[in-house]
């Protein structure tokens, strides 16, 4: 049952689908955010479980042996690189949204495209 | 000596590095000098690599003495060179002309944190185009990207939240898209240099993965260089910025995001996965030509000067992806030396409008009648840069126009038709750029129109007419002797399509 074994890359691909459907069809700013931070979150899920090996540990010189198996290291680093620009991303998301809210006194879209359309 | 060895690296520092300094200035003058003094050098950086390189030698530099493919190496040949010249080129001119605009646009105590959050736009698109590290890429361009969206949102107008907060969720997308791409890549050859993935993709055991690597990439780099139909983002996004950032990342920004489109589709699947050239260029190319088409009939349709300038991007990125669908050297040069050529003549028509919108306080037609009488240079520099976005002979744009025409000339029947399409998007071209014109010269200023929005002193006025003169100039000059980027263009073309065969 290779499907049930590979279950971690569809948590991944259903995570990622909530996410792009939470950005595209919400017409909450602040819900199409939290879309777009699954979104990215699914990603990150995508290269945690590939550098995983089963039964594999962290290579550390001094504190494992050459016989040990180890898990990849390398995609842990590079996602706590992504973590840090999501929540970059959010924050820097969510004070527009702030901003928005401010200029509009609303933050659905459809509101603000009615207000824009007035002028 | 030791210099030359760390040129690539100085490229991305020297802005970088100056970005906290702007924000320290509490002098808003203070923080423009050091945000003009730190594009000067890149500027300066630049064009010495660029001579170097010029004769297809390769600078590379390992960042901490750790050799690739391990250490993170830094590269720059002829491509990114030439794109290095263009965004570092861009903001310089850009800052030296937008002073008044941005004292116009901008309060003061808000300005060094402006020029802060530029310089590291710009540290962002320079380190793109010097990385040799498909993730490198990534975080270069989320440099740039959050950097831009502060830039675009700092514009006056309420609708640049607007703007900025769908730039934001689709360029986040894209880069997401990018990031799986990588993802995948690394999974199945367990490196990340690009060099050394071109090498090992060669061998994989299952192509598949490759090839859905190759689909995130394409379609998460498209989003972000505003290809139709993923242009959507763009055209409010150019609109509201303030004046002086649309023409800064209007010149370089989504031809940034095509640099690494071209370089990973041309070095690392083209040449490792069958009938990829097929795909690449089968997907894009009828893409390249409705958006040619759609992006000039909304120009030609448009009421304001930065709108109708915004959607001609649309159609003239769609030239440059044109070229490079041809798959063949010829057309790949078209593509490149467009870059250039587009840059010069969008980051002009941009500087044009911010410098009506100095006048006459905004870019819309209704008030920008009779400009011809009054300020006559800046008209006629737009003459010259609406010939160029036509591609009249003479100047830089009919350069890649011809170049784009001999190339679609090696495609036989399929040729023809891309000719026909080429001709009558340069017709619309001309409407739209004939309708400013017209605006310009033969209709009287309206009663009543506002007029002065800010006084502008006289040194001011003087280094944004310098810039313009050099710009429109620069335009002529590049359409006659266009010898220095088209060397770098079709020895970038030849090393990408090179590797292609």
């Amino acid at each position: 049952m290779l499907w049930v074994e590979l279950y971690h890359y569809w948590v991944f691909a259903i995570l990622l689908m909530i996410g792009l459907f939470g950005v595209i069809a919400k017409r909450n700013l602040v819900k199409k955010l939290v879309g777009l931070s699954l979104f990215q979150s699914a990603v990150f899920l995508f290269y945690i479980t590939m550098g995983k090996v089963d039964g594999g540990t962290a290579p550390i010189v001094g504190m494992t042996d050459s016989t040990d198996v180890f898990s990849n290291p390398l995609p842990q680093v590079l996602i706590l690189t992504a973590i840090v620009v999501g929540i970059s991303t959010t924050a820097l998301g969510l004070s527009i949204v702030v901003r928005i809210k401010e200029a509009y006194g609303s933050i659905e879209e459809d509101v603000i495209h009615e207000k824009d359309r007035a002028e | 000596m030791n210099l030359i060895e760390h040129l690539p690296v100085l490229q991305v520092i020297l802005p970088l590095l100056s970005a906290p300094f702007c924000i320290l200035m509490r002098g808003h003058m203070l923080a423009w000098a050091i945000a003009v003094v730190a594009s000067g050098a890149a500027f300066a950086v630049s064009l010495s690599a660029a001579s170097i390189v010029a004769d297809g030698a390769t600078l590379t530099y390992a960042v901490g003495g750790w050799a690739a493919p391990y250490g993170i190496a830094l590269e720059v040949d002829a491509f990114s060179a030439l794109m290095t010249m263009i965004i570092s080129g861009a903001s310089l001119l850009a800052l030296i002309a937008g002073m008044a605009s941005i004292r116009q646009q901008l309060p003061e105590e808000k300005q060094s944190l402006f020029f802060a959050a530029w310089l590291l736009a710009m540290a962002g698109l320079l380190g793109i185009s010097v990385a040799a590290d498909a993730f490198n890429i990534f975080v270069f361009m989320e440099i740039s990207s959050l950097a831009s969206y502060v830039i675009i949102a700092a514009g006056p107008h309420r609708k640049a939240l607007g703007a900025v907060f769908k730039y934001l969720a689709m360029g986040t997308i894209g880069a997401t898209f990018y990031l799986i791409g990588v993802g995948l890549i690394y999974l199945m050859t367990g490196t990340l240099n690009l060099d050394d993935i071109a090498l090992r993709v060669a061998n994989v055991s299952d192509p598949h993965p490759v090839l859905l690597a190759a689909g995130f990439i394409t379609i998460g780099l498209a989003l972000k260089a505003a290809v139709f139909p993923l242009h959507v983002w763009m055209p409010a996004a150019y609109n509201y910025a303030p004046h002086v950032v649309s023409a800064f990342i209007a010149a370089c920004a989504t031809k940034v995001s095509l640099y690494v489109l071209f370089r990973f589709d041309f070095t690392v699947f083209q040449p490792n996965l069958s009938g990829h050239e097929f795909q690449f260029g089968h997907f894009m190319m009828p893409l390249a030509l409705i958006g040619i088409l759609f992006g000039a009939i909304v120009a030609a349709l448009a009421k304001d000067l930065k709108r109708l300038l915004a959607w001609s991007s649309v159609s003239q990125i769609g030239y440059i992806v044109l070229g490079a669908s041809m798959t063949s050297e010829a057309g790949m040069t078209s593509a490149i030396i467009h870059m250039f050529n587009h840059a010069l003549a969008k980051g002009g028509g941009f500087l044009i409008a911010m410098g009506a919108a100095l006048y006459y306080t905004t870019t819309r037609f209704s008030n920008l009648a009779g400009l011809g009488k009054e300020h006559p240079w800046l008209s006629g520099a737009f003459v010259v840069i609406g010939c160029s976005l036509i591609g009249v002979p003479g100047t830089a744009g009919f350069i890649s126009k011809w170049m784009l025409v001999n190339a679609a000339l090696e495609q036989g029947g399929l040729g023809i038709f891309i000719i026909a399409v080429v001709v009558f998007s340069s017709l619309l071209a001309v409407i739209y750029v004939w309708k400013v014109v017209e605006l310009f010269y033969f209709e009287p200023r309206p009663e009543g129109a506002s007029s002065n929005a800010v006084v502008v002193k006289t040194p001011e006025k003087l280094l944004f007419m310098m810039v313009v003169m050099l710009v429109a100039a620069a335009n002529v000059w590049f359409g006659i002797f266009p010898g220095e980027p088209l060397a770098l263009a079709s020895q970038a073309a030849s090393m990408l399509t090179g590797g292609a065969l």
